[in-house]
């Protein structure tokens, strides 16, 4: 009996240090959590100094993130939520879910950052990826003209996808759905996310394939591999930002906070290049990896304001769908 | 029908499809009334129900036409090595999509191998993308499991029948009118609807052979719903839509299907007399030759691409595969709990019922599904901590609609055969399902777990929306190594996958099996 109590009691103390110990919850999508993400040294760096268990949970992709953020509603149990990007800002900015930051950074991001509700941590540059060597299309005129064949992703189910139905809108406005008639032919196929469409590139199944600029840089950092190259695109490259943001139902506003300040500094940005395979939001002190400097620089830098990517969205898919469909 | 003296009741097997449809029109309830107001479902929608019909109306026929003679030929033939093609011509079946679909493209694609040989010859290259490449993908998934479900039907002809025809001399027309047409008017519709019932639900597979967005899928859309408007209510509707369609079907199924059984036999090993013919060899050696050629080649590319990286996967892809096999045999365990008691109910005469309850779990949309289930757990639970349970119960459901294609036949052949019997020696209820049903019923029980243990284990299943990171199964982890550029490591896992999936199925539906032919 004596050693019962013992045994209550010790649990009881454990139990105490543990919850001496705030735990912050961080949603985010499944490739940052994952073993090969971002995920693991960013849990390491953060908990050595905020004295608090971080907790990131994997939600699928950016628009699946925002989709669960929703579902829950004001109940959520996350504190910040990481991952969503500059197609997503607007509707999630509309929930009214999220509540502004105070975080101050020098961003060496490709344009002004000025939003009071979402922190940017990367970005990145949309690209066709292809075999260095061969002859690549400067811009999607050239790309439409050529026997040059693309896998694309599904702007209904990816986030690249998605990405390139702006990217056509942004550069081309009025002619997009002339852009797509013309690359109608160029598509091999159309898949559902990224992970296929690269598989079936690697395959051989295209000459080029929808992804980042800084998708070479895996294959020189990480394989010691430099065959592949990404083309660049004279009309601009369009972006991808991907920003975090505090849930104002937070329980835990102070650390909210302090991770959003430590999502900035380099500990979190230096090792965003090599494992998230993106440009980080605050160039590391120590610069970036070797390697990031023979990637393609685009010229010029295509975001649509976000309101304006939310308003022309569902017309831009159905010119996608028309001139995809005949 | 007049209350006849059943050997087994039916009140446990109602119990187990009730369940099964709480479970699913809960989840789908449970979305619906998550909904805020959307915009109804629009031309692009219906476009895309038409278009999902056509391809699974299209595949489910196609798949179930090439079964017919591919079974026949395998119910006639015994040669060394045979009971492994079975085995391993099950295998597309229990991959996971992406996997599969690299196989597939490995062999057909634009740089596939046969390309590569039409170049050779001088000609272009295999045009696979559209609604062609749709159904020979989905015909590379469920022929297998056609050629499985009628190769039951024919080893469910009692030996006595075909040793009768040829005591009678009745040559191959005979036995083909007299045996095996009522067989397969027997068989083949509920074949036809589950196949049908998987098809409706297919995204990723037709979309990347279909080319683009004109091969859009209800299931497409849903994810669009969900995803891209957050509209909840449309998501829930094009469910049900999948759900109506699959109940048609059903319904069309049980009413076609023919319901005289083949009646008992001492259960001798079968022989046929009928069939020694040598073009009648020529012909089913070649038709073996080519589905296996068919089914094998894209196994092979999977397993060459995999080869390399198996070797030095990370320490986590076998803490996944672990964790699978733990949801697997779970998963199993459950799926018989609820298909047995549901067989013997069909047996004692409850069968549209228990069909559509049986096809509901492949008839609703997973992503409906699992955000259902997220809905309801929610507030109640950690969604995370049931994430491992919520897996294989809802990976157990999912498998249900083949366990009872499985199941039901030999289950209705027994009662029929031993009910009266039973009852007159006073063996009813669970003694007679002791004694005298699961004994009898071992060959499908053993195949119906082996299936559902490797159908848990290939399926991403909910366990994508409820993802923690500690306790991600093998296809998530598969995923998440694409997902970060590691395609070696990746292809490893999914040939580990494979693997598993076939040692689990191997086992399982060896343990069973009581023919004793080889």
């Amino acid at each position: 009996m004596k050693y019962l109590a013992f045994a209550a009691g010790v649990m009881a103390a454990g139990a105490a240090v543990a919850a001496e110990k705030p735990v912050l919850t961080v949603y985010t999508y499944d490739s940052f959590v994952s073993d090969w993400g971002p995920g693991p040294a960013v849990e390491k760096a953060f908990e050595a100094v905020c004295g608090c268990d971080l907790k990131l949970v994997g939600a699928g992709d950016g628009a699946a993130l925002l989709a669960r953020v929703r579902l829950e509603g004001a109940r959520t149990e996350a504190d910040v939520v990481l991952g969503l990007d500059t197609n997503l800002t607007a509707a999630a900015r509309a929930t009214g879910l999220f509540e502004p930051h105070g975080v101050e950074a020098e961003y060496d991001l490709p344009i002004r950052w000025e939003d009071d509700t979402f922190v940017p941590y990367d970005w990145g540059y949309f690209a066709f990826v292809h075999n260095a060597g061969k002859p690549a299309p400067a811009n999607f005129r050239e790309l439409a003209d050529s026997d040059l064949k693309i896998v694309i992703q599904d702007p209904r189910s990816s986030t690249p996808g998605l990405g390139l139905l702006m990217w056509v809108k942004a550069a081309y406005k009025d002619q997009a759905g002339e852009i797509w008639e013309g690359l109608a032919d160029n598509i091999v196929t159309v898949t559902k996310g990224w992970s296929e469409a690269y598989g079936l590139f690697l395959d051989g199944e295209a000459d080029m394939v929808l992804s980042y600029t800084t998708s070479p840089a895996y294959h020189l950092i990480a394989e010691n591999d430099s065959s592949k190259a990404a083309a660049a695109f004279d009309e601009g490259h369009y972006m991808q930002v991907e920003v975090a943001g505090k849930l104002a139902g937070t329980d835990q506003p102070e650390l909210a906070d302090r991770f959003l300040q430590f999502v900035v500094s380099d500990a979190f940005q230096s090792v965003i290049p090599t494992t998230n395979w993106m440009y980080p939001a605050v160039t590391p002190k120590d610069g970036l990896p070797e390697g990031f400097e023979t990637l393609v620089k685009p010229a010029k830098s295509l975001l649509l304001p976000e309101d304006e990517a939310a308003s022309m969205r569902d017309a831009a898919l159905a010119e996608w769908r028309d001139a995809l469909s005949r | 029908m007049a209350r006849r003296a059943e050997p087994v009741g039916a009140a446990v097997g109602i119990g187990a499809a009730a369940v099964v449809a709480a479970l699913i029109l809960g989840a789908l309830l449970a979305v619906f009334l998550r909904a805020e107001a959307g915009a109804g479902l629009g031309p692009a929608d219906w476009a895309a129900v038409r278009f999902t019909v056509l391809q699974a109306a299209l595949s489910a026929g196609v798949s179930v036409t090439l079964a017919v003679p591919v079974a026949r030929a395998l119910a006639r033939r015994r040669f060394p090595g045979r009971r492994w093609l079975i085995a391993l011509m099950g295998a597309p079946f229990i991959l996971p999509v992406i996997v599969a679909v690299l196989g597939l493209l490995t062999v057909f694609g634009r740089g596939g191998w046969v390309s590569h040989l039409l170049g050779w010859a001088g000609l272009p290259p295999l045009q696979i993308y559209g609604l062609h490449g749709v159904v020979l993908a989905h015909v590379f998934f469920n022929l297998p499991l056609a050629v499985r479900l009628i190769l039951q039907g024919w080893q469910e002809i009692p030996a006595e029948r075909f040793r009768l025809a040829a005591q009678l001399g009745a040559g191959p027309r005979e036995v083909r009118r007299l045996l095996e047409y009522p067989m397969l008017a027997r068989v083949a519709p509920g074949a036809l609807a589950v196949i049908f019932a998987i098809c409706l639900t297919s995204f990723a597979v037709a979309l990347t052979l279909g080319g683009g967005p004109k091969a859009t899928t209800v299931e497409l859309a849903i994810y669009q719903a969900f995803r891209f408007d957050f509209d909840l209510g449309r998501a829930a509707m094009l469910s049900v839509i999948q759900i109506v369609l699959t109940c048609a079907a059903a319904l069309v199924a049980v009413r076609a299907a023919r319901r005289d059984s083949p009646g008992g036999g001492l259960d001798r090993p079968i022989r046929r007399w009928d069939a020694t013919g040598r073009g009648a060899r020529v012909w089913d050696t070649g038709l073996i030759g080519l589905a296996a050629l068919f089914l094998l080649l894209p196994l092979a590319a999977v397993v060459l691409r995999g080869a390399a990286g198996v070797v030095d996967l990370p320490g986590v892809v076998w803490l996944a595969a672990l964790i699978s096999v733990l949801v697997a045999a779970i998963s199993t365990g459950l799926l018989l709990v609820l298909a047995l008691p549901m067989a013997a109910a069909v047996a004692v005469g409850r069968r549209a019922g228990m069909e559509i309850a049986g096809l509901l779990g492949l008839a609703a949309s997973p992503l409906v599904i699992g955000t259902g289930l997220f809905i309801v757990i929610n507030p109640v639970a950690d969604p995370f901590a049931l994430a491992l349970p919520v897996t294989a119960l809802v990976n157990a459901v999912m498998a249900l609609p083949f366990a009872l294609r499985i199941l039901v036949p030999r289950a209705v052949q027994v009662v029929e055969r031993y009910g009266r019997l039973g009852a007159s020696l006073d063996l009813r209820g669970w003694n007679f399902a002791r004694i005298v049903l699961l004994p009898r019923m071992r060959a499908q029980i053993g195949f119906a777990a082996g299936l559902g243990a490797a159908l848990s284990m290939g399926d991403l299943g909910v366990i994508a929306l409820f993802a923690d990171p500690e306790h991600a199964t093998l296809p998530l982890q598969i995923y998440r190594l694409m997902g970060s550029y590691r395609m070696e490591a990746a292809a490893g896992a999914a040939l580990l996958l494979l693997a598993l999936s076939m040692g689990a199925f191997w086992a399982l539906d060896r343990g069973g099996r009581w023919h004793a032919e080889a």
